[in-house]
């Protein structure tokens, strides 16, 4: 089944790399997936394995030492249409601070943090910090800011918009906070939103509000989401397709059912087997819960070869440890980077890589 | 993934595995971070040395300084700093030397004027004999670090010039030092327990004890302190001898200046009371004693020492301040801050702009202080970056 | 608010008067009651005083009762009648000589909060955003010596250098043909022309420890999230940092600003000593110099009652900016 939505984005072996004192750390580290309009896209990974710094990445907001220093981000701005080619702008050739790319950030593309606590200004109202992405991006006077602002908060669920939009942040439960986030990242209709991890600071019954409040806001705003996560059954219940990240790659790219019923990678299969399945006791199994052996790599220090060999039960002496997998395509709109899954001899490696830096 | 996370991750990964000589950092003993911190700060390493020849020169300034601060002599009045040459006239090396001051007045103003007197050579001799003192009050003795040998009437060497009444500037801050970097310490130190006790009252039980030793400070930091020492300081009683003056003006500083150092150590407290370290040693059964001093303590000395460096300026300055108005220590006691006073005529700073000197040692000290504390703060948390 | 407002001010009481008792007492210290003292100079300079004026004076401070009676009738003669009691070397009454000193005090430490502030805070976010540029070093350079060279040895080398290079004394907030005449339209433009050498001098003093502080604060406010969510929104560079980080980040400054009011008035004190200002400072040296006591306990008094005064004034300023403390009290 072809998915002929036109593209919105594609990111194509992004580097960003941090550079610190005492090393460069490759955050990410040739990543490529694209974004279909409408489309809900999941990122899945470790902490630290470049999925926030991704997003940063597509935004600009990537901050010093920092900085993306190879590959595309291509913002299909207008779609193609019969005579008409569509608008494509690559941002990572426009000036961070530029008028261009600020009309871009948080007018098309929006973005939902993490921590609903901390993201908003604590000395600023939620209808002040609000009214100020509308006026950014839109030609509108204060009071018509106003009135789009609480229709936004009404849109989002918020409980008598009219009082909330004069409070302060530290007045609003975690749940109101984050929505009062979500209705100002999609104040301006943007065509993208990137929600990074935005339930993994909320209980249990918050997140599910959260959850199906975002499922509702896209079927009736139409716009397409990457919703980055830890959380596999978030991805499970949100997403149609995702991406696994390990160490700054993108190593697995599947609909949601084949990531699910056929994962290829033997780091998404390391990762599905690591969720605890309710009922399981009841079927008779009394198994521990597997884990991934061994830690994250030391980021100034990566593994050669495939950086995930060292943790793998199916590495191959000799080759996994050698040469850097390229990406295997495993099946319609199914892709993976693994030895497992083609010829080595016939994989041509993506780049030479350079030899991980040492720590100065 | 923040820089932070990826440092946290090499840590730990570092620690699995065998130890390269670059990686000793993860198993050093605190004091060896806090010293390879401390290391870094440059400024912090260049004021400690600065500080340690200070207090040399406090110490010894019997035998460093080579007159008599007391020692005066009209021919010198207002005297510029002499210069030090190696070569004479004709070029030949003669060793460190001075010319003979040629004294005449200005015919307008009435000026003492100095000019170098080529015919007359003294040179510079180490070790000499100059006027008699008592080191440390205990044995008499008259030998100098430097002098000329000659006659205190007839010649000086001055190597930071002389003030209205002749006598030598740099014998004078040398000695004057004495007080000024002493009253430092002993000010601090006096804060130090007030600090240590209030505070740590404060920190340790919190609650109501806690929001009346708050209230305390906040009032003691609110009201100016000069307007306040000077009232104190002038009610001393003016023939009080110096030493008892020293102590009373040290008290009276030390009896504001230790709400600094106790809301450190309140921070700390509170801070430390909440950590799994104090919690587990309580659960062990611990005596609250044996978990102040074994596990609390320990782990805010570096901070209090930190602290303590960066209050010593404080007191220095205050010291300064009140003995330039004449409300501190008063002639013929010296410290920096009673030189200064000669400053506060404006003719004589025309005069002999070098009366101005002291105030540069205040400064260099002052500045001392503020480095090798910042240098000692950063050192206290090495950890941090 | 009120309630915050208000509990700031109970607050305050206990403060003023613990200031009135070290007042009061500084007042006693000297040996000798004052009376006697003030007797003594009379007599010194050749005038009587009969025994029912000295009879009278006794009455009015209490001078024969115990201590703290004596108190409790200073304090009620100040409070109810504004009476700080005789100044027997001016052989005026206090009142009559402070309160134009401690108006140009108020006014001198106003403008140089000012000041310090106009210079301080675009350095402290310049600093703190383009950390360890040229000119973060060079401003951290020269607050660092700002710190260590206290107000009155700038004074001090002020007054020197243009004396030497320019051969003016600088000393003065007044022209000569000013120093006596009443207040007019003119004397102020001599003050305005003069009075920048004092404040920016205390100015200079201040501005490295805030520089300092703010830098320090912004530095952390900077990495809060809030800050990435007004850059995601596609707000410039420059407006969010003055919109957000630092905003945040002057809150805790603001709360200090009551103690930067004491080493204001303390420092001002020195400088004012210094540069010949009529300030507050010179009248309670001298005061103090001559124990003519009543006028310095009031000075005292005074000096720190407005500085507290200050600080409630600010903590007010504070609640109104920071909406944390004020919707909670």
């Amino acid at each position: 089944m072809e998915d002929t939505r036109p593209l919105l984005l594609e990111v194509e072996d992004l580097k960003t790399y941090m550079f610190l004192d005492e090393g460069t750390v490759h955050a990410v580290d040739g990543a490529s997936f694209s974004v279909r309009r409408g489309e809900t896209l999941g990122i899945v990974g470790e902490s630290g394995c470049g999925k926030s710094i991704t997003a940063r990445s597509i935004m600009r907001i990537v901050r010093k030492p920092g900085k993306i220093v190879n590959g595309k981000i291509l913002w299909h701005r207008t779609p193609p249409s019969p005579g008409n080619l569509g608008q494509t702008l690559d941002l990572t050739t426009l000036p961070e601070q530029g008028e261009e790319m600020r009309n871009i950030r948080g007018g098309e593309i929006a973005m939902v943090f993490q921590e609903p606590m901390s993201s908003l200004s604590p000395v600023h109202t939620i209808g002040n910090q609000i009214m100020e992405v509308i006026m950014l991006h839109q030609k509108v006077s204060k009071q018509e800011a106003r009135e789009k602002t609480l229709l936004m908060l009404n849109q989002v669920g918020m409980p008598q918009p009219s009082r909330i939009i004069d409070r302060y942040p530290h007045q609003l439960s975690g749940g109101m906070r984050q929505r009062a986030m979500i209705a100002m990242a999609l104040s301006c209709h943007p065509d993208l939103l990137i929600a990074d991890e935005p339930t993994t600071a909320l209980d249990v019954t918050t997140e599910a509000q959260i959850l199906s409040l975002m499922r509702r806001l896209q079927e009736e705003l139409g716009m397409a989401i990457m919703f980055i996560t830890h959380n596999l059954g978030v991805v499970a219940q949100m997403t149609e397709r995702v991406i696994v990240m390990y160490m700054g790659r993108v190593v697995e790219d599947a609909s949601v059912d084949d990531l699910f019923y056929d994962p290829k990678h033997p780091y998404t299969q390391a990762l599905l087997r690591s969720i605890p399945r309710m009922g399981s006791k009841a079927l008779g199994e009394h198994t521990r819960l597997a884990s991934i052996k061994g830690t994250v790599p030391d980021p100034f220090n990566l593994p050669k070869g495939c950086p995930f060999h060292p943790r793998c039960e199916h590495a191959m002496p000799g080759i996994c440890n050698v040469i850097d997998p390229g990406v295997t395509q495993v099946g319609p709109n199914h892709t993976t980077r693994c030895h497992l899954y083609g010829d080595p001899s016939q994989v041509i490696p993506l780049e030479s890589k350079t030899p991980a830096s040492s720590v100065a | 993934m923040s820089s932070q996370q990826a440092r946290e991750i090499s840590i730990a990964n570092e620690l699995d595995e065998s130890l390269n000589p670059s990686e000793q950092a993860y198993v050093a003993p605190q004091w060896k971070l806090m010293y390879w911190k401390f290391r870094k700060h440059r400024m912090a390493v260049v004021s400690l040395f600065i500080l340690i020849l200070f207090y040399i020169g406090a110490a010894f300034c019997e035998f460093i300084a080579p007159y008599d601060p007391e020692a005066f002599s009209t021919n010198f009045v207002a005297a510029p700093p002499t210069r030090i040459h190696f070569f004479d006239d004709h070029g030949t090396f003669r060793g460190p030397f001075v010319y003979g001051y040629k004294r005449e007045r200005d015919p307008e103003t009435l000026r003492p004027l100095y000019t170098e007197d080529k015919a007359l050579i003294y040179p510079i001799g180490f070790f000499v004999r100059g006027s008699e003192y008592k080191m440390w009050g205990l044995f008499n003795t008259n030998i100098h670090l430097f002098g000329i040998g000659a006659k205190p009437d007839e010649q000086g060497v001055f190597l930071l010039g002389a003030d209205r009444l002749g006598r030598d500037l740099f014998s004078r801050i040398i000695y004057g030092s004495r007080i000024s970097l002493s009253i430092g310490l002993v000010g601090v130190f006096l804060s130090l327990i007030l600090g240590i006790i209030l505070g740590g009252i404060s920190g340790y039980y919190g609650g109501f004890v806690d929001n009346i030793i708050q209230r305390i400070i906040e009032f003691i930091r609110s009201i100016p302190s000069i307007p306040l020492w000077m009232g104190l300081s002038a009610a001393l009683p003016a023939n009080w001898p110096v030493v008892r003056v020293y102590f009373a003006i040290t008290v009276i500083l030390s009896l504001i200046s230790w709400t600094g150092l106790a809301r450190v150590v309140r921070g700390r407290f509170l801070a430390l009371r909440e950590e799994d370290f104090v919690l587990a040693a309580r659960l062990v059964g611990s005596s609250e004693m044996r978990v102040i001093l074994r596990h609390m303590v320990p782990s805010f000395l570096s901070y209090i020492i930190a602290s303590l460096t960066l209050s010593i300026p404080g007191v220095i300055l205050a010291e300064t301040g009140l003995s330039f108005l004449g409300l501190g220590l008063r002639a013929p006691a010296i410290s920096w801050g009673v030189l200064l006073q000669e400053a506060q005529n404006l003719r004589s700073v025309a005069l002999a702009p070098w009366v101005l000197l002291p105030g540069v040692a205040v400064v260099t000290s002052i500045l001392a202080f503020n480095f090798l504390g910042d240098g000692l703060r950063d050192a206290a948390d090495p950890y941090s970056r | 608010m009120a309630k915050y407002i208000l509990k700031r001010i109970l607050y305050m009481i206990p403060t003023l008067f613990v200031i009135s008792i070290i007042s009061f007492a500084i007042i006693q210290l000297p040996p000798g009651d004052f009376l006697t003292s003030y007797v003594a100079t009379l007599r010194q300079q050749g005038e009587d005083i009969d025994a029912t004026a000295i009879k009278a004076l006794e009455e009015q401070y209490g001078l024969n009762q115990p201590i703290y009676v004596q108190y409790g009738k200073w304090m009620r003669n100040i409070l109810l009648y504004g009476d700080f009691g005789l100044s027997f070397e001016w052989r005026r009454p206090v009142k009559d000589l402070i309160w134009e000193r401690i108006g140009l005090t108020v006014f001198i430490s106003l403008l140089t909060i000012l000041v310090t502030w106009i210079i301080s805070i675009p350095a402290a976010v310049y600093v703190a955003t383009h950390q360890y540029s040229f000119l973060d070093y060079l401003i951290s350079f020269i607050s660092f010596v700002g710190l260590g060279t206290p107000g009155f040895l700038i004074a001090l080398v002020y007054l020197w250098i243009m004396l030497s290079v320019f051969g003016v004394n600088a000393a003065g907030l007044f022209s000569e043909q000013y120093i006596n005449a009443p207040w007019n339209w003119d004397k102020i433009v001599d003050m305005m022309s003069r009075i920048w050498a004092p404040v920016l001098i205390l100015a200079l003093d201040n501005t490295a420890g805030i520089i300092r502080t703010v830098r320090a604060n912004l530095l952390d406010e900077l990495n809060k999230p809030y800050v990435e969510t007004a850059r995601a929104k596609g707000l410039k560079e420059r407006i969010l940092i003055w919109k957000y980080p630092v905003r945040v980040a002057l809150n805790p400054f603001f709360s200090t600003v009551g103690w930067t009011l004491a080493a204001l008035v303390s420092g001002e004190t020195l400088v004012a000593v210094v540069l010949n200002i009529q300030t507050s400072g010179p009248l309670l040296l001298r005061a103090l110099t001559s124990q003519d006591m009543y006028l310095a306990g009031a000075f005292v008094l005074l000096l720190s009652a407005l500085t507290v005064l200050g600080t409630l004034i600010s903590d007010i300023l504070l609640a109104i900016a920071d909406p944390r403390i004020r919707l909670e009290g």
